[in-house]
């Protein structure tokens, strides 16, 4: 009875729990989209006039809608990486963890859950910004969605691989500030990466999150400072970085 | 009838520690098996060994027939599991929490919605499957864990402290439920509690535990029945004057006086009372009261590890545990 059926089923239901989850704190959807939607409107609204600068070749809100879906994708996919430890603290890690099943097929299901929940966050911004004004007109609603996915899917195995050696939720604290905000500023979300200066970006060429904002503005507005494919393989080569890491760790923990 | 666990010198160091030291034990089929002993004997590491979740330093063990260390997954599609600490999914439905489980145990889809009905009646929970757990009273969480862990048709069952925290009369309904899934599905139970009147009541078998050795193994009325003695406290006027002219007669074992009173270690003290009553008589004690306490099972583990399991204090840990299952209910 034992087949690769049973651990595919295993993870579909562990998908399931994370949208059922998500479905079930209306607050903690109101409170992920509260930021980004400030960002949205006082920065893409505020400096419209003072930044209609030539190098950004449009609007500034056109500008950073991509970057603002690319933070809400990144912080949302974190989050529900992190429920691991949430799940060790209140102790439903340890159900999972005696279970007759490969724990890459939780890993892998976990990592869809938040990736699916991420995108539809995502999703809403978009609409958000469009409401505002951004002209968000993809070429390819399937492909941003399937990018949009995999970004999400990325960050979603780095939460779980640091929520995996966790031991409770002030270490996450942690690692939000201390990457998760210094990886959107340097990302070029909100300033066109071209007119920073060189340290800065030279850091930035070195986030993940710079090639997800980039591959977006691709597919959302039609305008990037990088080539599509560079982009594309540096955030699948992330994408599998994380995802062994996400697997290697969460094989390690100790039931 | 076959063994449902055999365990051979099982051993689990932690660095210096050794928490469990060379254990070797065989649970019957269909037999109601408990562990018992103060916090930190190694109750919750020997379980934690025989379903699979640590390995062994050495020794070896076969629970429902397969090796712990060489067929982890057949052992744990096998049995049935019920944490000392709260498991469940707050957020999900009772009937959610299963159906996850079912899955990841490998129940095939058309079988699911049978299966959770049954065990939630099994437990009495069945109005309320499609209750959030968080609005479940500690009881109720307790049942529902139960329920789960049945879910898979398990051959053994892992209980591991499953009353802790609960009241009382939440505790006699727990081993209840534990008596009759016996009787109707003749599973074998193996628990852990150092609530010693419980054991007494649920188990078929018992094993002390204490510092990682299993001290004592047998049928609560066997291992009561070595001790040989009832205790038996007279209040009188003269107690030394009393023992002194009891000493020496047939069955008493040991006489000591403690203040007003004498305490004495009778074998089979309900018939040798009249005799004692009459010697008072004779040697002009008058008895103001008298006291017969049948061996109980904390005089075994008293007698076996030298210390009495009421002393213990609570560990940081279990306190922290007990008020946060205290918290879970009040909502």
């Amino acid at each position: 009875m034992k087949t690769e059926n049973h651990e595919l089923v295993a993870a579909y239901f562990i998908w399931k729990r994370e949208i059922i989850r998500f479905l079930r704190s209306k607050s903690r959807i109101a409170g992920s989209l509260g930021m980004p939607l400030f960002f949205l409107a006082i920065f893409g609204m505020g400096l419209e006039g003072a930044l209609r600068s030539s190098s950004l070749g449009g609007s500034y809100l056109d500008f950073i809608t991509p970057g603002i879906l690319a933070m809400v994708l990144m912080t949302a996919s974190v989050f529900s990486g992190a429920i691991v430890i949430m799940d060790r603290q209140f102790g439903f890690l340890k159900e999972t963890l005696v279970a007759p099943v490969r724990r890459s097929s939780i890993v892998i299901g976990k990592s869809l859950g938040g990736a699916t929940t991420a995108v539809f966050q995502g999703l809403l911004i978009l609409f958000f910004a469009a409401i505002l004004g951004a002209g968000v007109h993809p070429s390819s609603w399937l492909m941003l969605l399937l990018l949009m996915f995999l970004i999400s899917a990325s960050f979603v195995s780095f939460g779980i691989a640091v929520a995996s050696v966790m031991e409770d939720m002030h270490g996450f604290q942690l690692v939000m500030n201390f990457f998760i905000m210094p990886l959107f500023f340097l990302s070029g979300a909100l300033f066109p990466l071209s007119s920073a200066p060189e340290p800065i970006r030279i850091a930035s060429y070195l986030d993940p999150l710079t090639y997800a904002v980039e591959a977006l503005r691709h597919l959302a507005i039609g305008k990037s400072s990088m080539g599509f494919g560079l982009c594309l393989a540096v955030i699948a080569a992330f994408f599998l970085l994380s995802t062994s890491a996400a697997i290697h760790l969460f094989e390690r923990i100790e039931s | 009838m076959g063994y449902a666990i055999e365990a051979r010198c099982l051993t689990k160091k932690f660095g210096d520690l050794t928490a469990v030291d060379s254990v070797s034990l065989s649970v019957r089929e269909g037999e109601i098996f408990g562990l018992l002993g103060p916090n930190g004997a190694g109750k919750t590491t020997l379980i934690s060994m025989l379903v699979t979740m640590r390995k062994p330093t050495s020794g070896s063990a076969t629970v429902a027939g397969f090796d712990v260390v060489k067929n982890p997954g057949d052992v744990r599609r096998s049995i049935g599991i019920v944490f000392q600490d709260p498991s469940l999914d707050e957020e999900l439905t009772a009937s959610e929490n299963l159906e996850l489980h079912a899955a990841m145990y490998g129940i095939p889809g058309q079988q699911r919605e049978a299966r959770i009905k049954e065990v939630a009646k099994m437990v009495e929970l069945s109005g309320r499957l499609s209750d959030q757990v968080k609005t479940f009273s500690g009881g109720m969480r307790r049942r529902l864990e139960i329920a789960r862990g049945l879910m898979h048709f398990p051959k053994v069952l892992f209980l591991d402290e499953p009353t802790l925290g609960l009241d009382p009369q939440t505790r006699a309904h727990i081993w209840d439920y534990v008596r009759k899934l016996r009787e109707k599905n003749g599973i074998t139970v193996v628990l852990t509690t150092h609530y010693l009147d419980e054991a007494d009541l649920v188990c078929d078998r018992i094993a002390i535990i204490d510092q990682g050795k299993i001290v004592a193994q047998g049928k609560p009325a066997e291992l009561k029945g070595k001790l040989s003695a009832d205790r038996v406290t007279i209040h009188c006027r003269f107690p030394a004057r009393l023992k002194r002219a009891v000493w020496g007669q047939d069955g008493i074992l040991k006489a000591d006086v403690a203040g007003g009173r004498l305490e004495l270690r009778v074998s089979d003290a309900g018939r040798k009372m009249p005799a004692i009553v009459s010697i008072a008589n004779k040697a002009k004690v008058a008895i103001r009261s008298l006291e017969i306490r049948k061996a109980s099972l904390d005089d075994v583990f008293l007698h076996y590890t030298g210390r009495s399991m009421r002393d213990e204090p609570a560990s940081a840990k279990d306190s922290l545990r007990i008020r946060r299952r205290a918290w879970g209910r009040g909502r």
